[in-house]
């Protein structure tokens, strides 16, 4: 029998039991458009199917257990070392698995892959603003997973109780110990008293393998379910529209893309894992709070937390006798929740300002959302120069700085770099659209020179494509709001003052420069 | 609206261009090929790692250019396993890209808004239903739940009070009493000032009678720096100098900032440096605060020496050690 009657039988078998033909007939023919940005999420979901598996295989041995033990392995440097159960262990996977490095190597390059790729496909969900209607919900599904990733990631890197993530603990517990009045309350619940006592590790654990993989379970599942009901988003271009979808098939054509792609994301995965080594725990050596080693560094997604914290100025206050650490609350609290707040609810806002209240399904080329682009550039520009202060140290002795230059450095660029950044994003842009409009009135430079007989030399243009030229002006340019501070019969419109900063964002919102029109395709053809 | 006017016509889906194995049989036999091929190095990739898994010994080193000394065993299961895996997705999608079909297809979506009368129905539906169960006109059902719901919401809170116990004076206080000896850290021995040259620095703790009780949570509030000086260098209100021991100076290791160890002493400039937040504290100024996020100075302990010349602790230290919290100068 062949492979395809084989298979038929197999259809007809499922069928027979579940009815499900007309659905999954559909499903199989579902069309996803092709673009290589469109991978960036996938990598984020691959990433998040090798954490569970090399995950599930570092719990057959790893030991969450703050019990102290002293250490007999096969690690030479630390025979007879006290240490916790949790550490040895790891040590014991180690060093005493066959593969168990493999596996550590593999479980914490995915992560930090993990955390990269849902970074990069958020930025392509923002630029191209596929989060508009009806997404909206499925961008705060991505914050979510966004945020779930930092806070697993980073007790991901605390479990193995090495050194270094003893001392990623001991700030955490900074953190909670500031919130103003339940603080020390909350501390001495999450740690079981003073700290470190012995039931963070075991905690931590079931926090790490089962809680959080479970929302992920559950959130990833919701995303995807979404993505397939509403149907992906296309970048615009010929015969792309609203209303329609144009790609390949999920059978064959994008399941054997998908599926192959899953294989090489943990191939290139693994191969990090063999050749590059990552958080070599036994280096660093137990945790004990009176140590540490210069040139302690966070994984890279809590750089940026970790700079903010380094940057703030020496603030605490005192009234009534009570403390409040506001160089920990501002940038360990404050700014991140404004931050991801502000991230969460932006499709809102963005459709506040604009009035637009349709349905989205071709993307924006980030050019023409000039002011989206550059809060975008300028959100970026924040990230790097914080995450540049969360590595002060190690950039002041790789290129023979003083800390303190870069740390005031980055405490005035803070302020000063993200508008500036806000700023150029919006003219390049703007500059972009001019060049748009140009290549579609006068077409594409050649560099051929022509002579005129009058002795002008003039530079030949070529027309560009039916189908370039259609990208280039097939876009929507919304006008400003009219959002007068009267109504029609002259009476003050309530919420005035919101009307006009709504108002004043539109007509900054609404900056461009003008798209080619019928008008001026009929003058050029006068000439 | 005036901009859904497009200048430029939809020109359509660009014709479907054939591939060369679309057309020619045999670039298609030689695409199959080479998706075998990377089938097989795939199958060469498991060999490897089984190979490396039982025969070669987990000690052994090899020279690599480039990468030095590698542990054989480790590179070889982490390149058989990469290779096994990224030949197979390479062949997968090759395989897609040369030999399946091609031809794009285009698929209709549908306003996601139901038609009028559905959504009409659908709320009507969703009134009645709220109008039939009297939620609206009953108040006294609709308090009476809402407040057992928000009740019932405090048993998990109240379940999970057990975590931990309530912060009581152990938090603010150390294991530093007065008449505490001083003792090195690894040794447990009892310091003379002798022991301590001029410039240098020591970490000490507070002696235990059994040195094996000493747990992380002692070391954490516990941890000592010691420093000596010459006591010239020192610029001191006399009520800390008084805390001095000729030239010897005692700050808690904790930072005051996060609670990181404040391991970092520049000997020249005599400055203390966390490593964490790079807070920067001043020795000869009582730990002074010179750079960085820290607000507080690292507190300060009173030692001096008892009858044979070993360090004690004259006083406990008179606030707590470590990061601030909201009680924590009651």
């Amino acid at each position: 029998m062949t492979v395809e009657a084989k298979l038929g039988q197999v259809a007809n078998y499922v069928d027979e039991r579940t009815g499900a033909a007309a659905f999954l007939k559909k499903s199989l023919r579902k069309v996803f458009p092709d673009h290589w940005s469109f991978l960036l999420g996938e990598v984020a979901l691959y990433s998040f199917v090798i954490l569970l598996l090399s995950g599930t295989f570092l719990t057959f041995w790893f030991d969450p257990s703050m019990r102290e033990v002293v250490y007999e392995g096969a690690y030479q440097p630390l025979e007879g070392v006290k240490m916790s159960a949790a550490y040895a262990s790891a040590l014991d996977i180690s060093f005493e698995v066959r593969g168990g490095l493999l596996m550590r190597q593999i479980h914490h390059w995915a992560a930090l892959i993990f955390m990269a790729a849902i970074v990069a496909h958020l930025l392509r969900v923002f630029f191209t603003g596929a989060f508009r209607k009806p997404r909206e919900g499925n961008w705060i599904i991505g914050v979510g997973l966004l945020t779930l990733g930092i806070v697993e990631g980073f007790l991901g890197y605390s479990l193995p109780d090495d050194l270094l993530s003893g001392t990623g603990i001991r700030i955490a517990e900074a953190i909670i110990q500031a919130i103003p009045v339940v603080g020390s309350y909350l501390s001495y619940f999450a740690f079981g008293g003073v700290f470190p006592g012995e039931l963070f590790i075991p905690r931590i654990y079931i926090v790490h393998v089962l809680l959080l993989p479970g929302a992920f379970l559950a959130l990833i599942t919701v995303h995807l379910m979404l993505v397939w009901y509403q149907k992906h988003t296309q970048y615009p271009g010929p015969g792309r529209t609203e209303k329609n979808v144009v790609g390949y098939p999920l059978m064959p054509m994008y399941m054997a893309k998908a599926g192959g792609f899953f294989f090489i994301v943990f191939g290139v995965t693994a191969f990090l894992a063999a050749v590059a080594s990552i958080n070599p725990i036994w280096l660093y050596g137990p945790y004990t709070p009176a140590q540490i080693s210069a040139g302690s560094q966070p994984d890279w997604y809590m750089g940026w937390l970790d700079g903010l914290v380094r940057m703030a100025p020496p603030i605490e206050t005192y009234f009534f006798g009570y403390t409040v650490s506001w160089n920990i609350l501002i940038p360990g609290l404050i700014v991140p929740g404004i931050l991801f707040t502000g991230m969460a609810l932006y499709p809102f806002i963005e459709s506040w300002i604009t009035g637009d209240k349709r349905e989205h399904h071709l993307l924006d080329r980030p050019r023409n959302a000039p002011n989206r682009t550059a809060l975008g550039a300028m959100s970026l520009t924040f990230m790097m120069v914080t995450l540049i202060n969360g590595g002060n140290d190690l950039i002041a002795t790789h290129f023979d700085l003083s800390i303190n230059q870069i740390m005031w450095g980055t405490r005035f660029g803070v302020f000063i770099l993200p508008p500036l950044a806000f700023i150029i994003t919006k003219r390049l842009c703007l500059s972009l659209q001019r060049a748009d409009r140009e290549l579609v009135l006068h077409g594409r430079e050649t560099g051929r020179l022509l002579r005129m007989p009058s002795g002008e030399f003039v530079e030949v243009h070529e027309p560009i494509s039916p189908e370039k030229a259609f990208v280039l002006t097939s876009h929507e340019q919304l006008p400003a709001l009219e959002l007068p501070a009267v109504d029609a019969r002259g009476v003050k419109r309530a919420g005035a003052l919101k009307n006009k900063l709504r108002a004043r964002l539109s007509n900054a919102n609404a900056v461009a420069i003008p798209k080619v029109s019928t008008e001026d395709l009929k003058e050029i053809e006068s000439h | 609206m005036s901009n859904q006017l497009e200048p430029i016509k939809d020109p359509g889906l660009p014709a479907h261009v054939h591939r060369k194995t679309d057309t020619d049989p045999k670039a298609a036999d030689r695409a199959e090929r080479q998706v075998a091929t990377m089938f097989g190095i795939s199958a060469l990739g498991t060999v490897l790692l089984i190979v490396s898994y039982v025969f070669v010994p987990d000690d052994l080193f090899i020279f690599i250019p480039i990468m030095g000394s590698q542990n054989a065993h480790q590179l070889g299961l982490g390149l058989g396993m990469a290779i096994s895996l990224f030949f197979i997705g390479l062949g997968a999608i090759h395989w897609a890209k040369t030999l399946m079909p091609d031809q794009e297809v285009v698929m209709q979506r549908h306003e996601f808004r139901s038609p009028e009368e559905d959504r009409k129905a659908f709320v009507d539906t969703v009134k009645e239903g709220a109008a039939s169960s009297g939620l609206g006109r009953r108040s006294l059902i609709k308090r009476s739940l809402g407040a057992a719901l928000g009740l019932s919401a405090l048993s998990p809170i109240l379940l999970l009070r057990d975590l931990g116990p309530l912060p009581g004076p152990e938090q603010k206080m150390t294991n530093w009493k007065s008449g505490t000896y001083l003792v090195t850290d690894p040794g447990n021995r009892r310091i003379k000032a002798s022991d301590l040259e001029v410039g240098s620095v020591a970490q000490v703790m507070p002696e235990f009678a059994n040195p094996e009780e000493r747990h992380l949570d002692d070391i954490a509030k516990d941890a000592l720096l010691l420093i000596r000086l010459r006591p010239v260098e020192f610029n001191l209100e006399p009520d800390r100098l008084a805390m001095t021991h000729e030239g010897i100076i005692a700050f808690s290791k904790i930072c005051s900032h996060m609670g990181c160890a404040v391991a970092l002493y520049e000997q020249t400039t005599k400055h203390l440096l966390c490593p964490c937040h790079q807070s920067t504290f001043d020795v000869t100024r009582a730990a002074k605060v010179i750079f960085g996020p820290a607000a507080r100075p690292l507190p300060q302990l009173d030692i001096t020496v008892d009858g044979e010349g070993y360090l004690i602790a004259r006083k406990p230290f008179s606030e707590p050690v470590g990061p601030s919290f909201w009680g924590r100068e009651k």
